[in-house]
């Protein structure tokens, strides 16, 4: 599903690289997190999957599909198929639960009506039935983030890239977060998440790649933080 | 829904930055307004080189005490000519009655002048305009010639008259563009910014780059647009009130411009406007804002 080959990324101006000859590859339906200090490189991991930036040597495949190499007009419908959640929500703040989640939809050509149909259901997948009409100011921590897991599942993703979903929650709120991406983990999307919530990690039991000055330093099928 | 979803992103767009759009417009209503008005100029100094050069003569006027031998070896001179197609001759009294005829409107001058104060002249048709200095050079100095004019010097100050009116208009339909052309890319990289968020999401769950531009470069074609209808409406009004009404009495010198022309000028004026705002948009959106 995911596999990055021998992956160098040197940002202009850094003296080191952020990611140095990384080899690592996630199966269908895996729930993998990755977790190290700040500035380790995680983040980059993310970009480079979704095709925010290239790598400087090395290669990156998702869904059998070259990155690397792909043509830049073609990155739009690569990443319809995959899903992704922030820390900091990136919700729009003008909009409705429901508008915010039908905006993914509509943006990528689908219509109204599919929107009406699908919007709702989704909605009350994460928990937030009933409160579709709210604006981001009038929901909880926890509520904005399950809007923002709603709307990179609307469109049923391969792939869920989450960059640290729970870092601005508290610990109760972040297990329930936790339990939303263990569902969807489990209808065969496969999860790539980066946290340095140790809790979190350690409550899982989940495949865990450690990642230390852009080197793997540690690859665990039901591993703990550490 | 799509087109829905574009025209409201695009009317709310140019809305949000009301006094930007504004600017916008105006700037690009002078600028095309200039444009117009110098293409109709071009226009009018091609017909009138055409109306004129088939009329230009070469008047060669003779001394007040010419001899009749002198004028009878001229004529059989220009009538053996190559060079000249016709030629007429032009008698004291006939000049004074062309003159009479040309300024009746100045009594007073008519009075002072007296017939005999006017030269004869043989009026000259060349065979190619043009080639007046061979003509020039070829009689001057002749027995009993005093001057030798070419009208179509004096034509060609007129034309370069108009020339000149016509690339001032052109300068200041360059300026006002280029003016319009930054208000185009500024409005865009505002409207760009103001709906950052929204872009960062489209890009996020993978719309188009078609369709996330497309309502910026839309914005922009619509003001060039209304632009080059307020320009198109200028030229109507100068046409309507200063051409056939101020001026109306000039079309016996000027050929008159023709409506077919002015109304050529909308889908011009528009196509130009819309194509560069389109071309100026995108170029904002590519190396500026990075959509």
């Amino acid at each position: 599903m995911i596999q990055l080959e021998h992956v160098t990324k040197t940002y202009p101006k850094a003296s080191r690289p952020s990611l140095d000859d990384v080899s690592v590859g996630i199966e269908k339906g895996d729930f993998v997190f990755f977790i190290g200090p700040s500035g380790s490189g995680k983040s980059t991991m993310i970009k480079l999957l979704l095709h925010e930036v290239t790598p400087t040597s090395g290669k990156v495949y998702v869904n059998n599909r070259d990155v690397t190499s792909m043509r830049s007009w073609k990155i739009p419908s690569f990443r319809r198929s995959i899903g992704c959640v922030f820390q900091d929500f990136r919700l729009l703040p003008n909009r409705t639960a429901y508008e915010n989640v039908a905006f993914a939809l509509e943006v990528i050509g689908k219509s109204k009506g599919v929107a009406r149909r699908v919007v709702p259901e989704v909605l009350e997948l994460v928990g937030l039935g009933g409160k579709e009409h709210r604006y981001p100011h009038e929901l909880s921590g926890g509520e904005q983030q399950r809007v923002a897991v709603a709307r990179a599942f609307v469109n049923r993703p391969l792939i869920l890239l989450a960059d640290e979903p729970t870092g601005n929650l508290d610990p109760d709120t972040s297990i329930e977060i936790m339990r939303l991406l263990d569902r969807i983990n489990r209808t065969g999307t496969t999860v790539v998440m980066v946290t340095h919530d140790s809790n979190i990690v350690n409550q899982m039991r989940r495949r865990v790649i450690e990642i230390e000055s852009g080197r793997i330093v540690r690859d665990q099928p039901r591993g703990v933080y550490g | 829904m799509r087109l829905n979803y574009i025209l409201t992103e695009v009317l709310t767009g140019l809305w949000r930055n009301v006094t930007m759009t504004i600017a916008m417009i105006i700037t690009m209503a002078v600028s095309l307004t200039m444009l117009g008005a110098s293409l109709l100029l071009y226009q009018e100094v091609n017909d009138m080189e055409e109306l004129y050069y088939g009329k230009v003569e070469v008047s060669i006027y003779l001394l007040p005490e010419v001899t009749d031998e002198e004028r009878e070896a001229l004529d059989s001179a220009l009538k053996a000519d190559p060079l000249i197609r016709q030629y007429s001759h032009k008698t004291k009294e006939e000049a004074y009655a062309h003159f009479r005829q040309i300024f009746r409107g100045a009594p007073d001058l008519v009075d002072a002048t007296k017939p005999e104060s006017l030269p004869e002249s043989f009026q000259v048709k060349l065979k190619d305009p043009t080639k007046f200095k061979a003509i020039s050079e070829k009689y001057n100095g002749q027995p009993g010639i005093d001057d030798i004019v070419d009208q179509q010097k004096t034509l060609e100050k007129l034309f370069n008259i108009l020339g000149s009116m016509q690339n001032l208009a052109l300068i200041v339909a360059i300026v006002q563009g280029i003016a319009a052309l930054l208000l185009v890319a500024n409005t865009i990289q505002v409207a760009a910014y103001s709906k950052r968020r929204e872009v960062a999401v489209m890009k996020l769950v993978g719309a188009s780059n078609w369709f996330i531009q497309m309502p910026f470069v839309l914005e922009a074609i619509f003001a060039g647009v209304i632009g080059s209808v307020l320009a198109f409406g200028i030229l109507m009004i100068a046409k309507t009130f200063l051409l056939d009404g101020t001026f109306e009495s000039l079309t016996t010198v000027f050929p008159p411009i023709l409506w077919t022309d002015v109304v050529l000028l909308l889908p011009l004026l528009a196509g130009v406007a819309a194509g560069v705002s389109a071309v100026t948009g995108w170029i904002t959106l590519r190396f500026y804002v990075r959509v």
